[in-house]
């Protein structure tokens, strides 16, 4: 029997709010599905669009950079930039051909290991029907 | 190739139970580059810790990965370790397979797959993090407290008696805050002013606090230890020097206005004390109710005043400061009376507010302590007390309890029948929590020594029949309909974070939480602490308590503060911005991102000042040419991580 397709996804977390939120979400034994590796950062703002790049061009299925809640950033305006900067980079990857659904940013608190796991459950959902991402993978 | 070890921690069954750990250290032992990987149960322990240095020692590592629990909790204790054993503490990462990965799966394939994963992901990092050492900063020994309730007053003589200069700021014209306008506390039945003002004459006259009433923190920059605050000193117009509390000017002026004291029970005149034993004791001029400061427009005052205290001519002054640390203590406000309605609050005078029946019962208040209604000074005779207005209500109003409301309707209502004894108080509740030393004992005795009736249940609706308020509501534990017809009914509305205490946050930059309160660093373990380093909080600021609360949480915040005054010197983490100067070009698009000014041009390229760095890496995100990166998360540390979360599956 084939395997159902399990994609691949990055989680970018920044540091203060939506890493913290996924630690609550661990002390609160939250169950979400085992497909995301997190990479933490400091910052929502320090998210070059080619980490985003890379991660798919290394054959993630999908990219989730989670910040802090605008006007909440540890380091007062980072998610801003972020904000800005990954409107962008979602522009682009569109153009490009990929999947809009591939790529979201979202906003997770310290306090919302809740919302952490519901983000995941449906990014894998979301993400399942459509399969694996080959547009931007490195050929090997 | 560096020589890294990993160490695998079961973590009782907490991570073995879910992660197959024998297979995380074997799979890594394999992993280039990874010259030693073993697992035990307890890593934290002083066994597990050993068997960390003595690998270090006798396998010749460089650095180390620690698979564990989250690196808030234990990143410095693996640290701690590595540095015993010879290596610098930045020569240690953390893999979180915890938190992050066994606690939210059941899956054992599929969590070891993803432990190998993360902990794979921490080796590419460590391997090319720089040997760092802390960045040493000065410490400025003063300490500021902003908020002049009873929060404040006690963290600011609890810094001043440890021997720091204490800058304390009220924005009201008196230091006091809500605990001055309360008549009795309970569970004692202590008079609050008896109680509050020897602190409040011990604030004014100790030498070590400057204290700035009708201020305000305008503008805050720098850093833990090294903040500047610039705080807003607005105009009086009375020189509290010359002024010698005649009381000459109140006659005389034309102006009656709501008083703020007696939340509107009485009036007051442009020119006022808040209340007699007011610190500092001196009159305010109000400018938003003078009919202004012109001699031609009205100067009254100024023309009895023989002392010559009134200056028209007083300006704002800005005052700046050099703070080591900030107490946040800014209390909070009632529950806005507009969104009231339902009760009938703001439409019949009779309705009041805890606050202002307050005012009423003490003995300083507008009617001397007799329990009189406001619309037609008639003593009433049946008065109904509701709990839970506003509070506990997550469709209309707050969701949370505000937690000091059922004692003190207890204590209003026992106060009603001490000054009505022949009066009948009802009071309607939800539940009653009366968790604190005395206070079960407090409610009980309301119930049986002054036979105060609890109804449990809500009330439907409030309105005017003939000179009485009648009150319909519903007895849940009979079933019964209630009709009563009340002399006066009382509210006990929901505690708020004091108005203008959202915007100072910002100014802070220290979290709230979803109702406006102020968020402390971790719930459990961390209740005084502000997320902010050297910004800690105290008070009703933080979440509704009552004051045995406020004054432990102030005299918490403050030994807190006095373990950073208490410093020398502080350490800031070394992991800041640094510049590859054969890239940079100078185009100065970091120097405008950069959230904390700690970027600048020099000589055509960028200069980063490391104590100002806070290592959050929006100038390298920045950067067209990755000129500047982050020490020890560089984006070639990002990119190999990537590669190692994707790989090998």
């Amino acid at each position: 029997m084939a395997d159902e397709f399990e994609p691949k996804i990055v989680a970018f977390l920044c540091k203060w709010c939506s890493s913290a939120g996924s630690d609550l979400a661990g002390v609160s034994r939250m169950q979400y599905p085992p497909n995301v590796i997190p990479i933490t950062v400091m910052c929502s703002g320090s998210m070059s669009p080619l980490y985003i790049l890379s991660a798919f061009k290394k054959g993630a299925d999908g990219v989730l950079v989670s910040g802090c809640h605008p006007g909440d950033c540890h380091y007062i305006k980072g998610n801003f930039y972020a904000r800005r900067r990954i409107a962008l980079v979602k522009k682009l990857l569109e153009f490009i051909g990929l999947e809009p659904q591939r790529f979201q940013m979202s906003w997770v608190s310290a306090a919302e290991g809740t919302k952490y796991t519901q983000i995941i459950k449906d990014f894998v959902e979301e993400l399942k029907p459509i399969g694996p991402q080959t547009k931007l993978r490195r050929s090997s | 190739m560096k020589r890294t070890g990993v160490f695998v921690c079961h973590c009782g069954i907490n991570i073995a139970g879910t992660v197959d750990v024998k297979k995380v250290a074997k799979e890594l032992s394999r992993h280039p580059g990874v010259a030693h990987a073993e697992e035990y149960v307890y890593m934290c322990s002083d066994p597990g810790q050993n068997l960390i240095t003595e690998a270090i020692k006798e396998k010749k590592l460089d650095n180390v990965v620690v698979a564990c629990c989250s690196p808030t909790l234990h990143e410095t204790t693996f640290r701690n370790t590595s540095k015993e054993a010879g290596l610098n503490e930045f020569q240690c990462e953390i893999a979180n397979i915890r938190e992050q990965c066994s606690w939210v799966h059941k899956d054992m394939e599929k969590a070891t797959r993803k432990a190998i994963k993360i902990t794979k992901s921490a080796v590419e990092r460590v391997r090319r993090n720089e040997s760092l050492e802390p960045i040493s900063i000065p410490v400025t020994r003063r300490a500021l407290v902003i908020g002049g309730g009873i929060a404040g007053i006690q963290s600011a003589l609890d810094l001043a008696n440890s021997g720091y200069e204490v800058v304390l700021v009220e924005r009201s014209p008196s230091i006091g805050g809500h605990m001055i306008q309360l008549s009795e506390t309970f569970p004692t039945l202590d008079c609050s002013q008896c109680i509050l003002t020897p602190k409040m004459v011990e604030v004014s006259k100790h030498p070590k606090i400057k204290l700035l009433t009708y201020s305000e923190v305008q503008e805050i920059s720098g850093y833990v230890g090294n903040f500047k605050v610039k705080i807003l000193k607005k105009p009086t117009y009375v020189d509290p020097d010359k002024c010698t509390l005649c009381d000459e000017c109140t006659k005389v002026c034309p102006v009656v206005v709501s008083n703020e004291f007696d939340i509107g029970l009485t009036g007051r005149r442009a020119i006022y004390i808040p209340f007699p034993q007011a610190i500092p004791a001196t009159y305010t001029l109000d400018i938003k109710s003078c009919p202004g400061l012109l001699p031609i427009a009205c100067g009254k005052c100024a023309d009895v005043c023989e002392p010559e205290a009134i200056d028209y001519d007083m300006k704002p002054d800005i005052i700046e400061e050099d703070i080591g640390a900030i107490i946040v203590a800014t209390g909070y406000d009632l529950y806005d009376k507009g969104l009231m309605a339902e009760y009938g609050y703001g439409k019949y005078l009779d309705v009041l507010d805890g606050l202002q029946f307050e005012r009423l019962c003490s003995a300083s208040g507008p009617t001397q302590g007799k329990i009189i209604r406001p619309s037609d000074h008639k003593e009433p005779k049946e008065v109904v007390f509701i709990q839970c207005v506003g509070s506990r209500d997550p469709e209309l109003h707050c969701a949370y309890c505000s937690k000091i409301c059922c004692m003190y309707t207890a204590k209003h209502a026992m106060l009603y029948k001490h000054h009505v004894p022949d009066g009948q108080a009802y009071i309607f509740y939800i539940d009653i929590r009366s968790g604190g030393k005395g206070y079960e004992e407090f409610v009980q005795r309301a119930v049986e020594e002054d036979g105060v009736l609890y109804l449990r249940g809500k009330v439907s609706k409030i309105f005017e029949d003939k000179g009485k308020i009648k009150v319909w509501g519903v007895d849940t534990l009979t079933g019964k309909d209630i009709e009563i017809d009340a002399d006066m009914v009382v509210l006990a509305t929901a505690m708020r974070p004091s108005q203008g205490a959202g915007e100072l946050a910002k100014k802070l930059k220290i979290a709230m939480d979803k109702d406006g309160f102020l968020s402390e660093a971790h719930p459990k373990l961390r209740p005084v602490e502000s997320v902010t380093p050297g910004m800690f909080l105290a008070g009703a600021a933080q979440a509704p308590k009552d004051i045995p609360e406020a004054v432990a949480q102030a005299s918490g915040a403050a030994a807190k503060a006095v373990a950073i005054l208490s410093q020398e010197r502080l350490f800031h983490a070394p992991t800041v911005a640094q510049v590859n100067l054969n890239l940079c070009t100078g185009c100065g698009m970091c120097v405008e991102v950069c959230p904390y000014v700690s970027l600048s041009l020099k000589d055509g390229k960028v200069e980063v000042n490391e104590v100002l760095c806070e290592g959050c890496g929006t100038c390298s995100a920045t950067c067209l040419r990755a000129a500047i990166q982050v020490k020890n998360l560089t984006p070639l540390q990002v990119h190999e991580m990537i590669d190692a979360s994707l790989g090998g599956r």
